[in-house]
């Protein structure tokens, strides 16, 4: 290195000082530190339409490439779970249907089975009222995948699918509506059996989305499953290996697309899944191309555990025998949304005052739920989604902890993201389909 | 029909205040018989002619599980031992009820209970499938547990461990170096109680903001609320309405 006229260099306590006087740039940068100056810290949401709601990462780059992501939540924390305990153990229906907003029907079935086997009635639940339980699970698990699809194929540039799936969606929304009185937030499934019977019309409406999806799955695949871009973006993209995922608690789609065929409608049976036909899709590549394969097919899946739930729909009570426990209100659809029907509030206002004190007791009261905790975790379409529930004797929750599979799955972004790109982030990030209102609940 | 150990406030959920009955050698499996317990409407004092506010209601306490326990939980149990030498040391009581195994682990020990429940080839509990807290507040010295619930993949099984500690010394080993999935599970646990897991590689509060003063979800940590006026009435918020107990 020559000495130059133009910068000079001198040692000090801090380090290398030049004093730049003119050229000789060379010198002057490598005398810094080239990889920190490279870096630069980005931070990405929480506003940011691919981070699925409110999630934020912090990535720092070097040129394109993820050195280090963190992910930072919260911002949609509700207190639900504190809110529970101030509310009576059927109020809080109505709170959980609220984490998952993609999922509600897991996340209100998840409760209800754990309170009813607090209650020591998990075998009193009528057959048609677990059935219906499958069929809606099964329902909403195909929407969730389509909002999943629909999402992720926004992402990654695919905008027509994003119209597409929120379309199909629509279907099952209004089959939803028409069974429940509401598209979202249903608060249907409740402890001892689910609100209301399913009406005929609803029937009618599930067989024609029966006809109808299969070609529309057809449709997708044809739009993306040889489309280029879509598997540039995805093949080889945010792999998690099945070591990775069990050790990060990874489960659902996620786990499955890298092998390992654990879904708990197979392996912890609960509702009476073990008595239904159908299979677990697996791949062995553990990246986005694995899981929009896996989830695809467990569309598909879903579509037959709902044929067979309609099948077997055979008319009986939705509700435990048990009139401790058992909503007394007979519910139908008005033209102001659900609520009690008129038959059912002529007959406890000018008939029935044994009714109407039933009535008053179990809305106002409550039941009481005999001391203790269990764990009880179904699928969701997400992974295990498992509720801890905790009684003092009382009528209300002492404890409600919901293992959140988008929380719990989050944890492995930054094992997917570091050393990709940055485009890929978005990939990884979406391909674990996290809800954020389940994550922060 | 005030109790002693019920602060009775102004109307709202009596919050016991200080732990009856606390004992620090067993934890409480039970909730304290919290106001569940007695009366019916809140009103403890005056006032009350129904009768109603003399009903105690009885509980029956759950004993230590007896061999067999049934099911799988024997052979967790009997592989435990034989792998966990410190077995008895460990494990403070052994609880079965409704189908389900809980081993109450002293809390010192728990990373290596985990340990050994996810090594050993007859236990195998690969998957840590949630950790999380519950305030026993007026039930037991050590009134804040963490409740583990592990599945084992290989045998279909699920085991809950549950470790006390006291609001006074929170401290408990982090199970993250068994099962790196507790990281955030853990940092909500700490969020939500205060428990601090030593050797948690970063633990800091995860749902609520840094800044946040308190621990949401122990159980002398308010709701909050404000009453909020409904065609012509005030309604008060949740934890201030008159309730069944």
């Amino acid at each position: 290195m020559t000495t130059s006229n133009y910068a000079t260099e001198r040692e000090t306590t801090e380090g290398k000082v030049f004093t730049v006087t003119g050229g000789d740039w060379d010198q002057v940068v490598s005398g810094t530190d080239p990889i920190n100056d490279e870096r630069i810290v980005v931070n990405m949401g929480p506003q940011h339409p691919s981070t699925h709601g409110v999630l934020r990462l912090i990535l720092e780059l070097e040129g394109e490439t993820v050195r280090e992501a963190r992910s930072v939540i919260g911002y949609l924390h509700t207190g639900i779970e504190k809110n529970l305990e101030y509310r009576n153990w059927v109020q809080g229906s109505t709170f959980v249907t609220r984490m998952d907003y993609l999922s509600p029907l897991f996340n209100e079935t998840a409760y209800a089975l754990a309170v009813e086997k607090l209650l020591g009635i998990t075998d009193e639940v009528t057959e048609r009222a677990t059935t219906i339980r499958v069929l809606m699970m099964e329902l909403n698990r195909i929407s969730s995948h389509l909002v999943w699809l629909a999402t992720t194929g926004m992402e990654l540039g695919a905008i027509n699918m994003m119209l597409y799936g929120f379309r199909e969606r629509e279907y099952i929304l209004d089959i939803f509506e028409t069974i429940t009185g509401l598209r979202m937030n249903h608060a249907y499934v409740r402890p001892g059996g689910v609100a209301q019977d399913v009406p005929d019309d609803a029937i009618v409406k599930i067989r024609d989305f029966l006809k109808l999806m299969p070609k529309k799955l057809k449709e997708y695949e044809d739009l993306l499953s040889g489309q280029p871009i879509w598997i540039e973006r995805t093949k080889n993209v945010a792999v998690l290996d099945v070591t990775a995922c069990l050790a990060l608690g990874v489960t659902g789609p996620v786990l499955r697309s890298a092998g390992l065929a654990w879904d708990l409608r197979k392996t912890m049976p609960y509702c009476g899944y073990e008595t239904y036909e159908f299979d677990v899709p697996t791949h062995t590549d553990g990246d986005v191309w694995g899981r929009y394969l896996v989830r695809l097919a467990e569309i598909r899946e879903s579509l037959k555990l709902v044929e067979q739930a309609l099948d077997r729909l055979k008319p009986g009570p939705v509700m435990v025998a048990d009139r401790k426990i058992a909503w007394p209100a007979q519910l139908a659809i008005g033209v102001d949304g659900m609520g009690n029907s008129l038959e059912h509030v002529a007959k406890i206002m000018g008939q029935s005052m044994e009714s109407l004190i039933h009535h008053f007791k179990l809305v106002t009261e409550g039941f009481r739920v005999p001391p203790g905790q269990v764990y009880v975790a179904v699928e969701s379409p997400r992974g295990e989604l498992g509720v801890h529930a905790v009684s003092d004797g009382g009528t209300r929750p002492y404890r409600v902890h919901y293992r959140e599979p988008s929380f719990v799955n989050l944890q492995a972004l930054p094992a997917m993201a570091e050393g990709g790109l940055i485009a890929d982030v978005i990939a990884g990030g979406a391909s674990l389909d996290p809800v954020m209102g389940g994550c922060d609940r | 029909m005030t109790a002693p150990n019920d602060k009775n406030n102004d109307g709202g959920v009596p919050v016991p205040t200080t732990p009856a009955g606390a004992s620090s050698t067993a934890p409480a499996e039970y909730p304290p018989a919290s106001p569940a317990g007695r009366g019916m409407f809140g009103n403890q004092g005056t006032g009350d002619v129904s009768g109603f506010g003399g009903l105690v209601r009885q509980r029956k306490p759950i004993e230590e599980a007896t061999r067999p326990y049934g099911g799988y939980f024997d052979e967790v149990r009997d592989a435990l031992e034989e792998a966990y030498p410190q077995f008895g040391d460990a494990i403070e009581k052994v609880v079965v009820d409704r189908g389900e195994l809980t081993l109450h682990v002293r809390p010192e020990r728990i990373a290596e209970v985990c340990q050994v429940m996810r090594d050993d080839l007859a236990l195998r509990f690969e998957l840590c499938s949630s950790v999380s807290g519950v305030d026993y507040l007026g039930a037991d010295g050590r009134r804040l547990h963490v409740v583990y619930q592990l599945t084992s993949m290989t045998y279909r099984r699920r085991v809950r461990l549950e470790a006390a500690v006291s609001a006074e010394d929170p401290h408990l080993p982090s199970v993250t170096a068994v099962y790196p999935t507790a990281d955030w599970q853990e940092r909500e646990t700490y969020d939500m109680f205060g428990i601090v897991f030593d050797g948690h590689p970063n633990l800091t509060r995860i749902l609520m903001p840094d800044d946040w003063e308190g621990h949401p979800q122990r159980k002398d940590y308010p709701l909050g609320g404000v009453p909020v006026e409904y065609k012509g009435a005030e309604i008060p918020p949740p934890d201030r309405r008159r309730s069944y107990q």
